[in-house]
């Protein structure tokens, strides 16, 4: 690798990872308003989670007499897993530097182990509600991760390749075909999506009514900094979702090379599609009702049989291409 | 001679293989998801959807291939099974007041993990098959072949008497579908005879449904075992 | 000095510091602190000779004879890259559990430390004769000391009658195992009278014949490795054994039968059938699936590890069964990428149950207690084993960057890469297969959060455990040197392929190291950079790095103002160690989930009760599938036999005379 493919590689991760960084929050803003006005609500400021977020960085942290160390150290080992999750999928070029580092089920891994770190934490201070929310998050964690895996899979055999910058350049710079087989992976897709970042069918993310939470059972204890920290990461946890979702289903308009005006086009590309997805997020959220925890894994069931089927459909219609 | 004969044709549709697999895909998710569906309402209108999908591969077919009396089983089937039978049906329900949730002998997880299986034979029992047709749909008949046996697994596995006449009703979808993508369907007399024998069906299941209600106040099928047994 | 003579020697020093230990099993400080450090010192060099021999030697096995053993029959013995890479194994994980245990065993506790040193390294001593023997006959002279050894081990503490109930079905399990592997020498030697593996391998049967020996030989190491219906003795034997005991059962010598399976089925038989293969991936899915179902609803820390140790056997076996389609349809690029995942998860799975299961006798001692219900709180006591542990619970969930993930992402590449066999079904079966994997390996996150969270986090749910200590020096050795396995393992998986490829080389005569090479050492790709690459090395200093520079930018940017306070839990104000979640209440949504997996009996107090008790026992349903009717026929078996006892010598003379005249008609027809 020449040294000036490597240091734009190098900066278009930067980049990434800075984008993610700085729209993760707005993207949650964006669904909540949203959410409001196709409730009738008087929407909530656009910009109200960079608000939060600051708050809670100024405030103190208040920390329970018995959390351990571990309770302090995994906020911002969870934050970095979801940062380098959201910098690992190719939002805007397939060039990215990291990229050959880990595939997508190191992705899957990196989702999982950031997950283990907070049902860890949730279970840390010893409260009723921690380990409440650690147990349904681990749950729906197991259900959720092999479901993943298997979308990923099917495109990684249509692709040929787990490498995420390979799916997602195929995926894109393929003359048109239709994949029968990813219509079946992308509703197992948006279904896992929705479990894994604490969406309406699943669990709500503005819920305060104890018994039903389950991300914020977990994350009770926490406050200040470390608060903000994982509420930060769980946005870029939806953002990152979000841009999987995109480049897998519909990648058109990824830039294939580095240079600035193919990235910026991509940039605009990838607003407008976030756009979109979120209000089709809010959308879905205001179409269903929560379902009781123990429908959950019938719910991440179906997605996971769906996702199987994907692959089988593949094999029968699409094999010989 | 045909009398469809003035319909249009378009041999150079492109993408059309695609799209009918597209159509064929839809067709597996629809009926996995009525095998997965524990509301009646919701059921019947998955059954329509399904048919209209039918409706629209068999019209792609149509286009595609130029095989005109396929326009006649398009008709038969949006007038049939996308209008006709789900207006029936949702009658039918309205009437017996019977929209609560669908009672399943198993749980679900368990059926779509038997039906997983189904696709699986069914795909290969159809690999031979689709070898020798020479139609650009051929790949889709284990699809179909799919579609049938998930319509079967769900007649079984539903204690209540609707979703079984539904789970019969998506079976002859299959069936269409399957000849559609074999040999371009059946001859016109045969598909008129069919339909006819599922609105005749539908008919006297309707009208069955009545007796079964007002003779055991339900329309769980448990209860004619039960008189079964009895006599 | 040649690898072979060096490693035989190692054997016969483990026996003589043994030897040694039970002379003077009443010097302790003799016994804990220099036999059982010599002995890791021992193992260490039977790791790097091993290894030495595995990079170094290429092709030609060193083969040996020792004047022992029956007339025309010598010790055959002979190291291979096979045999190398599972001795090296040996030695590796040896060392941190002999460190371990010298700081482990107590005066007072089950037998003297000195028996247990005789025992402990004839264990050793016998798993290095079973991966060097080269003839049927010392193999199973071997193999049984091996299980006789352990069997003495694991009823070390034989006051009590659960561990002595649980010794007795290990034993049991084991001679039924040896039989297989017994009858199924015979059949591969089919007559010639020749035991010596040489002698198998040039007149080696085919067809049925071929077919029976690895059914018999599947059954035997099954049994020994705890495949799927001959798994009962595990979640007995590994409990009621001192830890790291357990932690070398569960280590080291369920790999041995992983090697007598590989040893018959890839060099001994000629020709592999497809079939075999299916059948071992369907059996290790099932076992795998199987396995960590019941460990998420365990409540006993050991027995948890002990199915989590079935689980990952499981996924060793579908490995291997994979390779085995693959070789079988003569892919062997494909069949040395699966075998390679085997093996790694073997060497993998080595270090990170041994560290788990001596974390927990580390519990033990501080605290007396193996029940999760009693446990909890002790990374504030211990927080020595507590962050150990943590890196042996996130190796063993399989996530990044340890090593449990590396084999795991090699097994899942090997599954979704098959190009198309010729068999419908199991082209189709395959991706499935990857499915019931990435399950496996997601549920093995539930079993692990469950235990490191339910023992080490929370509030203590017992008052006694506020006086729990951490572990001492020896102890905290042997627990680092796994880890550090665990992390490196994980970081530089290429220099582990490497010296896999002489492995696979032999096995299925190809390997991928050329192919992996062509990246640099950080950057793990199997087949192609495009196709699938990793590198846990840049993964972990990744995560390391912007954790540190997020932590140092937070502080800067803000503050690092805190306070402590009381848990806040919605304002409830009476917290105690009882309103969390128990070891049961944890793996309740599994029970729910998966309930026909399981026989679930529960106690429901009822309003009246004075004192209310509520207890779920979660059971084995095979116990009463098969276990209870095969019981239930033999006993019937044995009736009917014993109607022949009828006490009258007319009787017995009867019984002499027809049998005598039978013969005669019989011979002279």
């Amino acid at each position: 690798m020449s040294l000036y493919a490597f240091a734009t590689q190098l900066l278009t991760q930067l980049l990434e990872l800075l984008i993610a960084l700085a729209l993760a929050p707005l993207l949650g803003g964006w669904v909540n308003v949203c959410r409001a006005r196709l409730q009738k609500r008087c929407p909530p400021p656009l910009l109200l989670p960079y608000h939060n977020l600051l708050k809670l960085f100024r405030k103190d942290v208040l920390l329970a007499h018995n959390a351990s160390s571990l309770f302090r150290v995994a906020p911002y080992l969870i934050f970095s897993c979801m940062a380098l999750a959201a910098a690992l999928v190719p939002t805007l070029s397939t060039e990215l530097l990291f990229a050959p580092a880990a595939d997508a089920i190191a992705l899957v891994g990196l989702f999982a182990l950031a997950r283990v770190f907070i049902a860890l934490a949730g279970m840390d201070v010893g409260t009723a509600f921690g380990s409440l929310g650690a147990r349904r998050e681990m749950l729906i964690g197991f259900l959720a991760e092999p479901a993943l895996l298997m979308v990923f899979f099917t495109a990684s055999i249509i692709s040929g390749s787990t490498s995420l910058a390979t799916i997602v350049g195929t995926l894109a710079h393929h003359e048109f075909a239709i994949y029968p087989s990813l219509a079946f992976a992308g509703v197992a897709f948006t279904m896992v999506s929705l479990a894994e970042n604490g969406r309406v069918p699943v669990d709500n993310p503005t819920t305060h009514l104890e018994l039903t939470m389950i991300h914020e059972a977990m994350i009770l204890e926490y406050s200040g900094r470390h608060l903000a920290l994982i509420e930060w990461a769980a946005s870029l946890k939806l953002f990152a979702y979000s841009c999987l979702g995109i480049a897998l289903f519909f990648p058109f308009g990824i830039a294939e090379s580095t240079g600035p005006g193919a990235l910026a086009v991509a940039g605009v590309f990838l607003v407008g599609k976030l756009a979109v997805g979120g209000f089709v997020l809010a959308l879905i959220e205001t179409l269903n009702a929560k379902m009781r925890v123990f429908r959950t894994p019938e719910f991440l069931g179906t997605a996971f049989l769906l996702a199987v089927l994907a692959i089988l459909v593949h094999l029968l219609l699409e094999g010989g291409r | 001679m045909n009398p469809l004969a003035w319909l249009p044709t378009l041999p150079g549709l492109p993408f059309a293989g695609q799209l009918i697999n597209l159509c064929a895909a839809i067709m597996l998710l629809l009926a996995f998801a009525m095998l997965a569906q524990r509301r009646i309402v919701t059921l019947i209108n998955l059954f329509a959807l399904q048919g209209a999908v039918l409706c629209l591969s068999t019209a792609i077919v149509a286009l595609s291939t130029g095989q005109s009396h396929l326009w006649g089983s398009a008709l038969i089937t949006l007038l049939l099974k996308v209008i006709l039978l789900p207006w029936i049906l949702h009658r039918l329900v309205h009437k017996l007041s019977v929209k609560w949730d669908v009672e399943t002998l198993f749980n679900i997880p368990t059926t779509m993990l038997v039906g997983i299986g189904l696709v699986i034979i069914a795909f290969n029992v159809a690999q031979p098959i689709s070898e020798f047709a020479g139609t650009i749909t051929r790949a889709t008949i284990g699809i179909a072949l799919a579609c049938v046996m998930l319509a079967f697994l769900m007649m079984i596995t539903r204690s209540k008497a609707v979703p079984q006449v539904v789970g019969f009703m998506s079976m002859e979808n299959g069936l269409f579908f399957a000849a559609t993508s074999a040999t371009y369907g059946m001859p016109m007399v045969i598909e008129l005879g069919v339909a006819l024998d599922v609105l005749v069906g539908m008919v006297v299941f309707g009208v069955f449904f009545f007796q079964i209600r007002e003779k055991f106040d339900s329309l769980d099928i448990r209860h004619l075992e039960e008189k079964t047994k009895q006599e | 000095m040649s690898p072979l003579a060096l490693i035989l020697l190692a054997c016969l020093v483990w026996l003589a510091i043994g030897l040694l230990g039970a002379t003077f099993s009443r010097r302790f400080v003799f016994v804990t602190r220099v036999l059982f450090p010599a002995g890791a010192l021992v193992a260490a060099t039977v790791a790097l000779t091993a290894l030495l021999a595995l990079l170094t030697q290429g092709d030609t096995p060193h083969t040996a004879m020792l004047p022992l053993g029956l007339p025309g029959l010598p010790f055959h013995l002979r190291l291979d890259a096979l045999s190398a890479f599972f001795l090296c194994l040996l030695g590796a994980v040896a060392a941190g559990i002999s460190l371990y245990a010298a700081g482990y065993f107590r005066r007072g506790q089950g037998s003297t430390p000195g028996l247990q040193c005789l025992l402990y390294h004839l264990f050793l001593a016998s798993m290095g004769g079973v991966l060097l023997a080269d003839d049927a006959y010392f193999f199973m002279v071997a193999w049984e000391s091996m299980a006789l050894s352990s069997y003495f081990l694991v009823t070390s503490d034989h006051r009590i009658a659960e561990i002595r109930r649980a010794g007795f079905l290990y034993l049991i399990v084991a001679h039924v195992g040896a039989i297989g592997i017994l009858l199924s020498f015979g059949a591969m030697s089919g007559g010639t009278g020749d035991y010596t593996f040489d002698g198998i391998r040039t007149n080696a049967p085919e067809g049925w014949l071929a077919s029976a020996a690895f059914l018999l030989a599947l059954g035997g190491f099954g049994a020994k490795a705890g495949l799927l219906p001959l798994h009962v003795w595990l979640p007995e034997a590994h409990p009621a054994a001192p830890s790291p005991v357990s932690a070398m059962m569960s280590g080291v010598m369920l790999k041995t039968a992983i090697y007598g399976l590989l040893r018959v089925t890839f060099d001994l038989l000629p020709e592999q059938q497809w079939w075999w293969g299916a059948l071992l991936l369907g059996l290790g899915l099932a076992t795998a699936l199987f396995g960590v179902v019941f460990s998420t609803v365990q409540s006993d820390m050991k027995r948890l590890l002990a199915y989590s140790s079935i689980e990952n056997i499981g996924l060793i076996f579908a490995g291997i069964g994979l390779s085995l389609v693959f070789a079988a349809n003569s892919m062997p690029l494909l069949a040395a990428l699966a075998l390679t995942a085997a093996l790694y998860h073997c060497l993998n799975h080595a270090f990170f149950k041994s560290l788990l299961f001596l974390a927990t006798g580390s519990v033990l001692h501080a605290t007396g207690q193996r029940n999760l219900g009693r446990l909890g709180g002790l990374i504030h006591r211990m927080p020595w084993v507590a962050w150990l542990a943590l890196l042996g619970v996130v190796a063993s969930a399989g996530l990044p960057p340890l090593n449990g993930f590396v084999s795991e992402w090699l097994l899942l590449q090997s599954f979704l890469f098959t190009p198309q066999l010729p068999h419908g079904y199991l082209n189709m079966l395959l991706p499935v297969a990857a499915g019931a994997i990435a399950l496996t390996a997601a549920l093995a996150g539930f079993a692990m959060v469950k235990f490191f969270g339910v023992v080490f986090l929370g509030q203590p749910r017992e008052e006694h455990l506020a006086k729990a200590h951490d572990a001492g020096r020896m102890e905290r050795l042997g627990l680092i040197w796994l880890a550090a396995g665990c992390v490196l393992l994980g970081v530089l998986p290429n220099f582990v392929i490497a010296a896999l490829d002489p492995v696979t080389n032999f096995l299925v005569g190809a390997g991928f190291a050329p192919a992996a090479d062509k990246g640099s050492w950080l950057l793990l790709a199997p087949i192609s950079e495009e196709r699938a690459s990793y590198s846990g090395a840049i993964f972990l200093g990744g995560l390391l790095a912007f954790t540190l520079a997020l932590f140092f930018v937070v502080r800067a940017v803000f503050h690092g103002r805190l306070r402590r306070a009381d848990a806040w839990d919605c304002g409830f104000p009476l917290l105690s160690g009882r309103t969390q979640d128990t070891a049961e209440g944890f793996g309740q949504p599994i029970r729910q989930v998966f309930a026909p997996f399981f026989r679930i009996t529960r106690e429901h107090p009822s309003p009246f009760d004075k004192e209310p008790h509520y207890r779920i026992v979660v059971d084995d349903p095979l116990w009463h599938w098969l276990y209870l009717p095969l019981a239930w026929l033999v006993d019937l078996g044995t009736r009917v036999v014993g109607k022949l006892q009828r006490g009258r010598i007319a009787i017995y003379l009867l019984y002499s005379f027809v049998t005598l005249l039978a013969l005669l008609v019989f011979t002279t027809r």
